[in-house]
């Protein structure tokens, strides 16, 4: 490879392929080509940038240029004006929502100013098909050392030290995982690399494995040396085509590199991974279902002790540690244990990667110190809510979790903090929802997903979340009473005491925190039969303001279900047993004479 | 490729690659280095720019001098191209004109290196977008 100038970097993430950003690195390719710059520009793929809101993204250094939402047809012009003359695009700089001034370089970003990446560190920085890169930023250097310089008690106690919790949901701590499996007897121990991520609004996982598949690679080799086990396994879902390819590739070059196989660093260990994949059931990314599917089991949990570290794949000792967990370690061995845990707060150390969705401008991946705020993540980072709407909740921790609302703005987000407030850490998803989002749907769409997802194994979690939804169902159809909020809380917290696994344990969650929270909205719809936002079409009621109806019979001309009555130049009358609230008469009338109540 | 079989090989070949990869972990942090702006406008591509920004870079590099370059458009001076822009962290940029590879070098040595001014300065007479929204 040659010395390059310039390095055009395009972003290689699933989302952005999803906007041809595969078609645009060819034509970047060619077009670079075709003005004889190919020995002075490198262009390449890289993992998620995280700004998927303008996606597809291309950053060209050195100057830091970050242009947005970039097609293919662009190409030409980014070669011609800024590799060539040296001239931005300003059409294609992101702009500022507020100021609608163009922001030249990712340092002035709001979006970017507050992140602090660790696990998220090579992801838009490197061409993950390309082991050198990840090399020539301290790649594998974490694994050399351990096993060359430091023995598995010394990195368990670095991993304990640094206080890294599991990034998965449960929040235990990796280094005492590490060695409750390294103490447990056993001919042959296994490493799991749990990628099987099931939140809806959640995509860290695939991103660090399309972004930086080497990092978790390393981190599993260490693993392997602190517990004593020379098989790894990724259980990984098949939905996630391009994470497979790049992993895949990713580990190909390990074994050509000598950097899995045997006597890796010439220390006599011996370290091998190889892929399973998971046909994407949410209860898969419980350990114990996890390891039952990948013995060619059914996907149902099994009740803990014993834990996977005891006796997990085939009996046989297994530590499981999530990809984004298992991407901080080579990290925390090459900068010491002292300076991971200096960041975050006190209880949870390191940074957190949330997955932001819903209703905010910058839709996409970040990561922060544990500790920040919520209002810094929305606000700042995801620089509010769309169109200038009112903020009302986020959910995090996904269908487990629950929501936080403005009262839990200044909340410092960690593992225990987000607990006290009635939610949880989960994976790291948050969806925010606005004024126009309707609480008690949004429990409903929750437990539609745990009833899909629901294994069926326990009677707690198989027919109590059933019951949930149906009583859900009921209240958003504006038949509900005020004994069913009670009916709601009871089985509930029935549900979470005597389900099996952590699925059915926190699927009442969603109910239970907009409960708390959102009681006066549960009132209106069970009471008032009338939903603030909008959302539950059943209570919705459309009438005709007689004052304001000429009789065109634009609207009963229109109706599906001819719900609408009345004569030429006579005022209409809509039938509300035959209406299915399907809005066509607002749409239609040009003189305001419908009204939604 | 042969295998890497000791802390030492991952270290002599990280060392290898980082200069590949060292223009991108430069510009992560381009406060903290020199950084010359070279004005690649026809004009100044005409007069030799490409040369010169080829130089500076080649050099660079060969006197390990840790530093970022870029290109820019016309800045204005088409008299005097090519003309570059250098930023000695924490000074004010200076603007040199008629730079040749023989005025690069000069500039290199004594400007980048010991901070001192060589002839051919253009005083800067402008505002930039970002130097006036820092002093308002």
């Amino acid at each position: 490879m040659g010395k390059y100038n310039m390095h055009v970097l395009v972003c290689g993430g699933t989302g952005c392929h999803a906007s041809e950003s595969e078609t645009l690195l060819q034509d970047l390719k060619t077009e670079v080509i075709e003005h004889g710059l190919e020995n002075e520009v490198q262009v390449i793929a890289t993992g998620c940038f995280g700004f998927c809101e303008k996606g597809p993204i291309v950053k060209i250094m050195p100057d830091n240029t970050f242009y947005t939402q970039v097609t293919p047809k662009d190409a030409k012009v980014i070669v011609e004006e800024h590799l060539i003359k040296g001239r931005k695009v300003n059409r294609l700089l992101y702009t500022h929502p507020e100021t609608k001034e163009a922001v030249a370089d990712s340092k002035h970003m709001d979006f970017y100013k507050k992140q602090l990446r660790i696990a998220l560190r090579n992801c838009g920085f490197i061409d993950p098909e390309n082991i050198e890169e990840y090399i020539a930023r301290d790649g594998y250097e974490a694994l050399a050392r351990s096993l060359n310089e430091l023995t598995p008690e010394q990195v368990i106690e670095i991993m304990k030290k640094s206080g890294l919790r599991g990034r998965g949901g449960g929040g235990f701590p990796t280094g005492l995982k590490w060695e409750i499996t390294r103490k447990s007897v056993s001919d042959i121990k296994y490493v799991v690399c749990n990628a099987d991520e099931g939140d809806p609004g959640a995509f860290m996982d695939r991103s660090i494995l399309e972004g930086d598949p080497h990092s978790v690679i390393e981190a599993m080799a260490i693993c392997g040396y602190c517990i004593g086990s020379s098989i790894g396994l990724v259980y990984i879902r098949a939905e996630y085509p391009l994470a497979i390819e790049r992993l895949k590739t990713a580990i190909g070059q390990s074994r050509e590199y000598g950097l899995l196989g045997e006597d890796i660093f010439g220390s006599g260990f011996n370290f091998d991974i190889e892929l399973r994949y998971g046909a994407g059931a949410f209860v898969c990314g419980e350990e114990t279902a996890l390891i039952h599917s990948m013995e060619g089991l059914r996907g149902e949990p099994t009740v803990k002790p014993p834990f996977p570290s005891v006796s997990g794949y085939f009996g046989e000792p297994t530590n499981v540690n999530n990809v984004e967990t298992l991407a901080n370690i080579p990290a925390i061995i090459n900068q010491g244990p002292e300076w991971f845990a200096s960041i975050g707060s006190e209880k949870s150390k390191g940074t957190k990667v949330f997955a932001l969705a819903g209703k905010i401008n910058n839709v996409g991946l970040i990561e922060v110190p544990m500790g920040t705020t919520l209002r810094e993540v929305i606000y700042e980072i995801g620089e509010g809510i769309k169109d200038g709407k009112k903020f009302k909740a986020v959910q995090t921790g996904g269908p487990s979790g629950g929501c936080l609302t403005e009262k839990h703005l200044d909340t410092p987000i960690d593992y225990d903090n987000l607990i006290a407030s009635g939610s949880m850490m989960g994976s790291g998803g948050m969806i925010v929802m606005d004024e126009d989002d309707c609480m008690v749907s949004m429990a409903k769409f929750y437990l539609e997903f745990t009833v899909d997802e629901s294994c069926g194994k326990c009677t707690p979690c198989r027919v109590g979340n059933k019951r949930l939804h149906e009583i859900l169902d009921k209240i958003t159809q504006g038949k509900g009473t005020r004994e069913d909020l009670d009916r709601l809380r009871n089985l509930s917290h029935v549900i979470k005491d005597t389900a099996l696994c952590g699925l059915g344990q926190t699927s009442p969650n969603p109910v239970l925190s907009t409960l708390d929270n959102f009681w006066d909205e549960y009132m209106e719809h069970v009471i008032d039969k009338k939903c603030r936002s909008g959302q539950c079409k059943a209570l919705l009621q459309y009438v005709i303001v007689p004052e304001n109806c000429v009789g065109c019979t634009a609207c009963a001309r229109n109706c599906p279900v001819n719900a609408i009555s009345g004569e030429r130049k006579e005022i209409h009358f809509i039938d509300q047993a035959i209406c299915i609230k399907c809005g066509v008469c607002l749409e239609k009338c040009k003189f305001n004479a419908v009204l939604v109540k | 490729m042969s295998q890497v079989k000791s802390l030492a090989d991952l270290r002599k070949l990280k060392e290898d690659l980082q200069g590949k990869m060292s223009l991108r972990e430069k510009s992560n942090h381009p406060e903290s280095m020199v950084q010359v702006k070279v004005a690649m406008a026809t004009c100044g591509i005409a007069s030799g720019a490409k040369q010169v920004m080829d130089f500076f870079i080649n050099e660079f590099d060969k006197r390990n001098i840790h530093a970022v370059v870029t290109q820019t458009g016309c800045m204005g001076y088409c008299y005097a191209e090519p003309t570059i822009e250098v930023t000695i962290p924490g000074q004010e940029p200076i603007v040199f004109g008629y730079v040749d590879t023989k005025k690069a070098d000069e500039i290199i040595e004594k400007y980048i290196k010991n901070g001192e001014l060589v002839e051919g300065i253009i005083p800067v007479k402008y505002q930039s977008i970002e130097t006036n929204k820092e002093n308002k």
